[in-house]
């Protein structure tokens, strides 16, 4: 393989507080400048193991890993690893647009001014720079000062991925990103999420089969908290090699 | 809908029920204001409305009254009330959100709520005999030691620290409002959305930060209702304040000293009013605050119906 490995977890284990088994066993890497899709049916672990790269879970008291999980060298599992500066190079897009109650500009500042970004200057650069990446720059370039709520629900979700990408992430973690939106607010953000790849490496939890189908290089599967097939996107979806994958992505279940 | 459903007999008796109920309080609320305004007529006619408001005598031998010395009593004890107790409030509030382990969470709700419950008149029992003298001898000299020797500010705390003031009063009606401000708060923080949360998280902020920049502005409409009630509450509360107060009707600079407010005055005065001007005048104060209670209601309404407007969408 010529790819080299942003991130990867070995043998995870998850267990939410309550000692719930969610995550068994996982091997899975996401390589640099691809985009990776994890599906598989409902509550299968696929946003569990989205929210162990950076480390969401640690928000709720007794939830529990096993294993290794290696960024930079480093496994972000263990006790010395600084969240917060995690956080901003693995970044997160959730399933329902999150703009803070804060004018546009100010929410894609929120997370340099956390960065140490201070002067005016420099945020506005930033800023544009950030807006232009997410396809955002020119519906809302005359009204920065506007409250982010105004937007509709597609350039929302744009505004957050601008606002992730705002503070320059290694990582962008995608969790169904398209759920709340209508098709052609859906269809830019694919085509966002393509472009990205070429800076970031990203990694997505889809419902939408055909969506990790379109967009992403890497795909992994998983049922019941196990990861059971993971493989390039092309050979998943044409001649996948367990028969449980070729079930759920034909149809006969999920 | 038609108010009375005719066809079915119990049904025609059950909303009749109801809708006698529901219209006694609008008749009380009317009757009440009604009386209000007839038994002060001859005092509204003889100080006017102006005047009434503006004048600081209130000396029943004379037969002069103003409302001037108990509006700026109920106005001191609210504000510096609404100072100590709105950031205990929301601090309360804050660590029961977002920073509480949960096995704590339900404790520290239910010992706020029971401080709600206290009737007024322990506080006001406890006020004189524990809180005054405390304040006499320790924390007033404090302060005098301290803010009493900057120039503006000192002026708030001249005069001998004998606990029956305006500040001790103060201190007791913010002990009263902390639970509401604090559970209103809390109710209002729990209304931003976790996702919200959990994606300002997501690009590095601090539990601080958080709070600071999405929890507080979301539900910055739900926490200024909540203050809206506790001034309310605030205005209105008598029993607590009259053991400390010290009735006396003057404009004090400093906090150090005696005041009455409105709900003192009444309470204290009823029972010596022995003119019909003295009554009437009494029965107008009573009117002042009605209406000053009215407004601060339908600002904290205002607030909380524009917050749930902007979460219900």
């Amino acid at each position: 393989m010529a790819e080299t490995v942003a991130i990867e977890a070995r043998k995870l284990n998850f267990y939410y507080a309550g000692n719930i088994h969610a995550l068994k066993d996982i091997n899975f890497s996401a390589c640099k400048r691809t985009v990776t899709a994890l599906i598989g049916p409902s509550g299968c672990g696929k946003t569990t193991l989205l929210r162990c790269f950076n480390r969401m879970h640690d928000l709720y008291p007794k939830n529990r890993y096993e294993g290794e999980i290696i960024f930079e060298d480093k496994n972000i599992l263990s006790n010395e690893i600084d969240l917060i500066a995690l956080r901003s190079t693995v970044g997160m897009v959730f399933q329902k647009p999150t703009p803070f109650p804060m004018s546009i500009f100010d929410n894609i500042a929120y997370g340099l001014k956390l960065k140490g970004v201070k002067k005016r200057s420099d945020l506005s650069e930033k800023i544009e720079k950030a807006l232009k990446h997410a396809a955002l720059w020119d519906e809302v370039k005359d009204k920065l000062n506007d409250s982010a709520y105004e937007l509709s629900g597609g350039q929302q979700q744009r505004l957050v991925i601008a606002r992730a990408l705002a503070v320059e992430p290694e990582v962008l973690l995608f969790d169904e990103p398209t759920s709340a939106l209508d098709p052609i607010s859906t269809g830019k953000i694919e085509e966002l999420i393509v472009q990205l790849k070429n800076d970031v490496t990203i990694i997505i939890v889809t419902h939408n089969m055909q969506q990790a189908a379109r967009i992403s290089d890497w795909t992994g599967f998983m049922m019941l908290g196990e990861l059971i097939e993971f493989d390039k996107t092309d050979k998943m979806f044409t001649a996948p090699s367990e028969k449980l994958t070729e079930d759920y992505i034909t149809g006969r279940f999920g | 809908m038609p108010i009375l459903q005719k066809k079915n007999p119990v049904d025609f008796s059950f909303s009749l029920i109801t809708a006698l109920a529901s219209f006694t309080v609008v008749l009380l609320i009317g009757g009440i204001l009604a009386v209000l305004v007839r038994e002060s007529s001859l005092s509204i006619q003889k100080f006017g409305i102006i005047k009434f408001l503006v004048s600081t005598d209130w000396n029943p031998v004379t037969e002069s009254f103003g409302a001037a010395t108990t509006v700026y009593g109920t106005f001191v004890t609210t504000v510096i009330a609404l100072v100590i107790a709105i950031p205990a409030a929301l601090g309360i509030a804050i660590f029961i959100t977002e920073i509480s382990p949960n096995f704590l969470k339900g404790p520290i709700g239910i010992a706020i709520e029971l401080l709600a419950a206290i009737p007024s008149i322990i506080y006001g029992m406890w006020g004189l005999f524990t809180l005054a003298p405390i304040m006499a001898k320790y924390v007033e000299p404090a302060l005098q030691k301290s803010i009493g020797k900057l120039p503006v500010a000192g002026m708030l705390f001249q005069g001998t620290p004998m606990g029956i003031d305006l500040l001790t009063a103060s201190v007791i009606l913010s002990i009263m409002i902390i639970p509401f401000t604090a559970s209103i708060s809390r109710d209002a923080f729990n209304l931003t959305p976790a996702v919200v949360k959990e994606s300002a998280y997501a690009i590095g902020a601090t539990k601080w930060e958080v709070v600071k920049n999405v929890v507080i502005p979301y539900s910055k409409l739900g926490v200024f209702g909540g203050i809206a009630l506790s001034l309310g509450r605030a205005l209105g509360e008598t029993m607590a304040v009259a053991f400390v107060l010290g009735n006396k009707h003057e404009i004090a600079t400093s906090l150090l000293d005696a005041a009455a407010t409105i709900t003192v005055t009444l309470a204290n005065e009823f029972t010596e009013a022995d003119t019909d001007m003295y009554l009437s005048s009494l029965f107008y104060l009573a009117l002042v605050l009605f209406v000053l209670s009215f407004i601060v209601l339908a600002i904290a309404k205002f607030f909380l119906l524009k917050a749930e407007r902007k979460y219900s969408r």
